[in-house]
């Protein structure tokens, strides 16, 4: 197999970037299923106290669909909030530093969103 | 004929991304805007996520959290006060619009190609004002206005 990596890593053509691009797509469509199968909850008739709302999210089926949306949500936000740094900062120790406080971030937010979610 | 090893290369211009603040005088065309928007509203809710979360939390875990979710919009909580609560949830609202329809749009234009400039142009007018008037609708029923 070619050598890929190092000074010799192949930086153009087919599939570079490709899988962020596919993944961030992906991502989107499921959390685009995910708010219709959400919105289609909230807006059933009847009123929309906490019983029914928190019903919603105690759902098994619906703890499972909003847990792996949250972590489509982790990798797609990962990926745009990377190319942004990639795109406005230069020097490179502070977007280092800008990635891993979006990881930590991203990370932080999708731990509280589960332990959240498995509470009920 | 090969570049003999004595000449030095030609200085070449460098197109790099616009800065941040180059954006503020440069005339973007409407697709542009909708484009920039996409960006500002995704790093806004990546902002505003732990706030999101809270509300998720506060909403759904208990009767009397519930409750002091529902006040904190009515009379604020600590430092917030209800209506700066909800301008910030006015803005997520904004920001979601605007991610989600700019996305199916990107998502459309992927599967069919369709990027001619009127077909750019078109679709970047519908995001914009169905994003706004949605955003309108849900923050007149957010400040209780019906």
């Amino acid at each position: 197999m070619a050598v890929n990596h190092g000074s010799k890593r192949l930086v153009v053509g087919a599939h570079y970037g490709f899988r962020d691009w596919l993944g961030q797509r992906v991502t989107a469509v499921l959390m685009a299923i995910y708010t219709v199968v959400l919105l289609a909850q909230v807006l059933a008739p009847g009123e929309l106290g906490y019983e029914r709302w928190a019903g919603i999210f105690a759902a098994q089926w619906m703890k499972v669909l909003t847990f792996v949306v949250v972590v489509a949500l982790l990798h797609h936000a990962w990926v745009g909030m990377r190319d942004i740094w990639m795109d406005y900062v230069k020097p490179v120790g502070l977007r280092l530093a800008l990635q891993v406080f979006t990881l930590a971030w991203l990370i932080g937010c999708a731990g509280w969103a589960v332990q959240v979610l498995w509470r009920l | 004929m090969p570049p003999s090893p004595s000449t030095p290369p030609r200085a070449r211009p460098v197109y790099r991304n616009i800065h941040v603040l180059q954006i503020l005088r440069y005339r973007l065309p409407l697709a542009g805007i909708v484009s920039i928007l996409h960006r500002v509203s995704g790093a806004l809710m990546f902002l505003l996520m732990p706030f999101a979360i809270w509300m998720f939390d506060a909403s759904v875990t208990s009767e009397i959290s519930h409750e002091a979710f529902t006040s904190a919009f009515a009379v604020g909580i600590g430092p917030f006060a209800g209506w700066f609560l909800k301008l910030v949830v006015l803005a997520l609202i904004w920001a979601y619009l605007h991610h989600f329809i700019a996305g199916i749009r990107h998502l459309w234009m992927d599967a069919t190609h369709a990027v001619s400039r009127q077909q750019g142009q078109l679709t970047a007018i519908s995001t914009l004002v169905s994003s706004l008037a949605l955003t309108a609708l849900l923050g007149a029923k957010l400040f209780g206005l019906y």
